[in-house]
């Protein structure tokens, strides 16, 4: 395995601890109305991602930054390609960044509501745009023989891509209800838990549809069917173990689905990173897209030394907040209004 | 407008408004983290006060700081995806190291520390907003790394295989000359902004309750917080002039283009001086007209090489040197080939001339400020001048709007290259801006996202500014003893959003 080929995985590794940790984030953000649902209930949501919700985000950070400085070629193609899914993308994560610090700053239920709506809605619109443009990358498009994207917008709505949209979606919502579960008691947590098993189910069947017209219709390898079993484990656990109560192994199992998940779509992609429709030639490979060999040996410390860092700090300042919210914990509103009284 | 122009209005706009957010987290989180300190250090509740008052402002301002920085990660990308191919090699590893060290440190840690108030000790809380304060400095290190390879790439070499500028020594690219001298230079701005910042607020409540006459203890506070800010001030003043000089001299030697158009210099000059004001044509179709008014004789070229007699080069032969390089550019590069080349490698004179005096001339302001403070808080006084109130919250915004020029004034200093070339570096290794753009955004989704973005932020910057504005008219929330509880344990939490 020479050094591009483990970029290729670490940054499969990336996208997997985005997808895992702002999932459930963003799931929590589109449930608000329909788990969060009082004004206290809401609350008791934003305070289980609060203090972690930036640091997920992060992961996404690292995967934009990591495909720059390892593949160059396809940082530039993706990112001008899919300009208009991604720019939506970056509006919506704009305002949810300031509509989750803001809320709490001034006390007035329409101020409050306001940025509940912002949050809920830039929490539906990457959630979906993701999986649209993941399900893009894997089945292709048009690019010519200078690595330019072709295709224009219309393009990247086509039945598989918005099929893609739609499982991201559905994962991402079972997997937020399921860490509501988790970290919730209470009304709200009454609320959590049926929705988390309703939704592990359509998480399954949607997945499944996809996964299979993935594994067909683009697969390059035969061993992703291996991938494919694993995200189906994955989230069929997730479905057993959100009817049986065992909120805990749930969790794990949509995690194991998502990492199934992305391993079904970057080993399908391998060795092309953005395969070409017009002219298979004219695809970007692992090989044709990598950066030299110098910067992958430096970039390769610096990741082996800092991403255990980073890993194990991050898993103390969870267990920091380890503790599960209810409406009983809010304390009383003590910020300011915008009129001095 | 081409795509090319609405990608360098966007890129302008957006990395300005960032870097309005930036100076400020990075100033004040060192500042918050010194006032926590004396706290846990000395048990005075002033310091505990301190901290929440100024904390609070800095998580306003981190959110869209944070907002605004995402979209800088994934622009160069969108929009410059020419760039991209050519130089990141080289330039995303910065960007990338800039993720792994700075931000999962920063946002980690800033987490921790809003909602650790009662679930850490004393201590490990405050490690927590050192930690986030490290990571915010610590970031801005790698992305003027960045940022100075632009401005004189090294580290690197054109190849000719791949068509693009590669990587061969990352040290040397971390310890660029421009970036050491750079940093020190972005910091100590920041310092500056901080300061002001904090003195300004202070200055405004001292005065207040002087003028109330309570001898409520909260006149002493505000006191202590308007000479930490002005003390911040004088220094990071003196350290922006210093650091600012030796970034000078060297600017002389790498972009003597941006340093000729800085100074309107168009024949080639002895004891060249510092000029104040110039009319006539500074866009550069007319050279003979630019009249120097007002200047100090020799002060340029004391700048340039700390000799009031030293030659500096003008516009006007440095155009011609220039040309040269220009002409045998980038063709070399295959993804390039058959752009027209540029044969004017002047930037825009009018904007060099102009950014670089304002960057300079604001900072006066705050200098008279701080002094001002230091002289009427002396041995223990304070003041209730209403005059003294307005001249430091007015001061305020000055900072910020010279390091806006300040970066203006390199970036736009350094057109039309968007690396520019190394006088001592690889032949190859530059690029003009007009090749950087992307190719596969149309002009019309480069126009929709310049639109949609500065539409956002001019929104979300009225309330970030109301909700500052807010919040320190409030003033510094009275202190609820903070001691560390059961994690466990099941009363309501003594903080939540
Ligand atoms: C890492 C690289 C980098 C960094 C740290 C900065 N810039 Fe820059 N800047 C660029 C890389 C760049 C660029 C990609 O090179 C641009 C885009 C178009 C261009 O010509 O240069 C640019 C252009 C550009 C322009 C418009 C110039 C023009 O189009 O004529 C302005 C006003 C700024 N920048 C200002 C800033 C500010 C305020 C920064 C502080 C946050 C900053 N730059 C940091
Ligand atoms: C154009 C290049 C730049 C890029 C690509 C960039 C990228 C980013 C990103 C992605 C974030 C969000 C991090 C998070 O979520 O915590 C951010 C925030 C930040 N950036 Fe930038 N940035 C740029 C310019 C700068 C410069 C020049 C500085 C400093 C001198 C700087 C300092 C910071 C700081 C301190 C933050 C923390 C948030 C805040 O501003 O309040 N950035 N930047
Ligand atoms: C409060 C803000 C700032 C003040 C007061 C300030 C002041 C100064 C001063 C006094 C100099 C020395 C001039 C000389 O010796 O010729 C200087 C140089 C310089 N400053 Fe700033 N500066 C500020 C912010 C910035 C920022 C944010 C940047 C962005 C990078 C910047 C970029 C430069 C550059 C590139 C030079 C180098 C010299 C040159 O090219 O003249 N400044 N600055």
């Amino acid at each position: 395995m020479n050094l591009a080929d483990f970029w290729f995985i670490l940054i499969a590794v990336l996208w997997t601890g985005y997808l895992v940790l702002e999932g459930f984030d963003f799931g929590v953000g589109m449930l608000m109305p329909i788990v969060g649902k009082t004004s206290k209930g809401k609350r008791v949501l934003i305070n289980t991602i609060g203090p972690v919700w930036d640091g997920n985000e992060v992961w996404l950070l690292t995967a934009g930054g990591a495909t720059f400085a390892a593949f160059p070629e396809w940082y530039a193609t993706l990112f001008s390609g899919f300009y208009l899914p991604l720019l939506l993308i970056l509006l919506a994560l704009i305002v949810r960044a300031v509509a989750i610090e803001y809320r709490a700053k001034i006390n007035d239920e329409n101020w409050r509501n306001r940025w509940t709506l912002a949050i809920v809605v830039s929490s539906w619109i990457p959630s979906i745009l993701w999986g649209v443009a993941f399900a893009n990358i894997v089945r292709g498009v048009p690019i010519d023989e200078t690595f330019t994207y072709t295709g224009g917008f219309f393009n990247l709505l086509n039945p598989f891509a918005l099929l893609g949209g739609l499982v991201t979606l559905a994962i991402f919502l079972s997997h937020g209800a399921i860490f509501l579960s988790l970290k919730t008691s209470g009304a709200v947590l009454d609320r959590a838990k049926p929705f988390a098993r309703k939704a592990s189910i359509v998480a399954v069947v949607v997945g499944a549809v996809w996964a299979l017209w993935l594994q067909l219709a683009y697969s390059e390898n035969a061993w992703t069917w291996g991938a494919l079993v694993l995200a189906a484990v994955g989230l069929m656990g997730a479905a057993w173990f959100s009817r049986t109560d065992r909120f805990g192994l749930a969790f794990t199992f949509n995690a194991l689905a998502i990492v199934g998940a992305v391993t079904l779509i970057f080993g399908s992609l391998y060795p092309d990173v953005m395969p070409s429709t017009t002219d298979a030639a004219f695809s970007l490979t692992v090989d044709n897209a990598r950066s030299s060999h110098t910067t992958l040996v430096v970039m390769t410390w610096v990741a082996a030394i800092m991403t255990p860092v980073v890993l194990a700090y991050q898993a103390w300042s969870y267990w920091v907040f380890k503790r599960r919210l209810s409406e009983d914990h809010m304390p009383e509103h003590n910020e300011l209004t915008f009129h001095k009284n | 407008m081409e795509a090319l122009e609405l990608a360098r209005w966007q890129f302008g706009i957006t990395t300005v408004y960032h870097f309005i957010l930036v100076p400020l987290t990075i100033g004040l989180s060192i500042l918050v983290a010194i006032m926590q300190t004396m706290w846990v250090r000395t048990g005075k509740e002033k310091w505990l006060r301190l901290t929440k008052f100024y904390g609070k402002l800095l998580l306003i301002n981190f959110a869209l700081g944070v907002a605004t920085g995402i979209v800088q990660e994934f622009q160069f990308g969108m929009n410059w995806s020419e760039y991209s191919r050519y130089v990141g090699d080289i330039f995303g590893a910065p960007l990338a190291m800039e993720a792994l060290v700075a931000f999962f440190l920063e946002s980690t840690f800033l987490g921790v520390w809003i909602f650790g108030w009662d679930r850490l000790s004393k201590k490990v809380h405050l490690t927590s907003i050192w930690l986030f304060a490290i990571g915010a400095n610590i970031s801005a290190y790698f992305i003027i790394a960045a940022n100075s390879w632009m401005q004189h790439p090294v580290g690197t070499e054109f190849n000719p295989e791949t068509g693009r500028a590669e990587m061969t020594d990352i040290w040397a690219v971390l310890t660029n000359s421009t970036t050491l001298a750079a940093f020190p230079h972005v910091i100590a701005t920041a310092f500056l902004v901080a300061g002001t910042f904090i003195a300004g607020i202070a200055a405004y409540w001292m005065v207040k309750k002087a003028r109330a006459n309570k001898g409520d203890g909260e006149l002493p506070m505000y006191r202590t917080a308007l000479r930490f800010g002005a003390v911040t001030m004088i220094v990071a003043g003196v350290a922006v002039i210093v650091t600012g000089d030796i970034q000078a001299k060297m600017m002389f030697e790498q972009q003597p283009m941006k340093m000729a158009a800085a100074e309107g210099i168009m024949e080639t000059e002895e004891g060249a001086g510092f000029s104040l004001l110039a009319f006539g044509n500074l866009a550069g179709d007319d050279p003979g007209s630019v009249q120097h008014v007002l200047s100090i004789p020799g002060f340029t070229s004391y700048l340039a090489e700390g000799n009031f007699d030293a030659t500096v080069t003008g516009l006007n032969e440095l155009q011609r040197q220039y040309a040269g390089t220009s002409d045998a550019a980038n063709p070399v590069v295959p993804a390039l080939a058959g752009y027209e080349v540029e044969s004017d490698t002047r930037p825009n004179l009018a904007v060099t001339y102009w950014s670089f005096r304002l960057m300079i001339g604001l900072a006066a302001f705050s200098a008279v400020t701080a002094l001002a403070a230091l002289w009427l808080t002396r041995k223990g006084a304070s003041t209730d001048k209403k005059w003294f109130s307005r001249l430091a919250v007015w001061s305020i915004p000055a900072p910020y709007i010279a390091a806006s020029f300040g970066w203006i004034f390199t970036e736009m200093g350094r057109q039309p290259f968007v690396v520019a070339p190394n006088p001592t570096g690889s032949d190859m290794v530059y690029m003009l801006t007009k090749h950087g753009v992307s190719v596969a955004a149309s002009t019309w989704e480069v126009a929709i996202s310049m639109v949609a973005f500065t539409l956002i932020y001019a929104l979300l910057g009225v309330f970030w500014y109301r909700l500052i504005v807010r919040y320190a008219q409030e003033g510094a929330p009275t202190a609820e003893a903070s001691t560390p509880r059961d994690n466990d344990g099941d009363g309501p939490l003594s903080f939540a959003y």
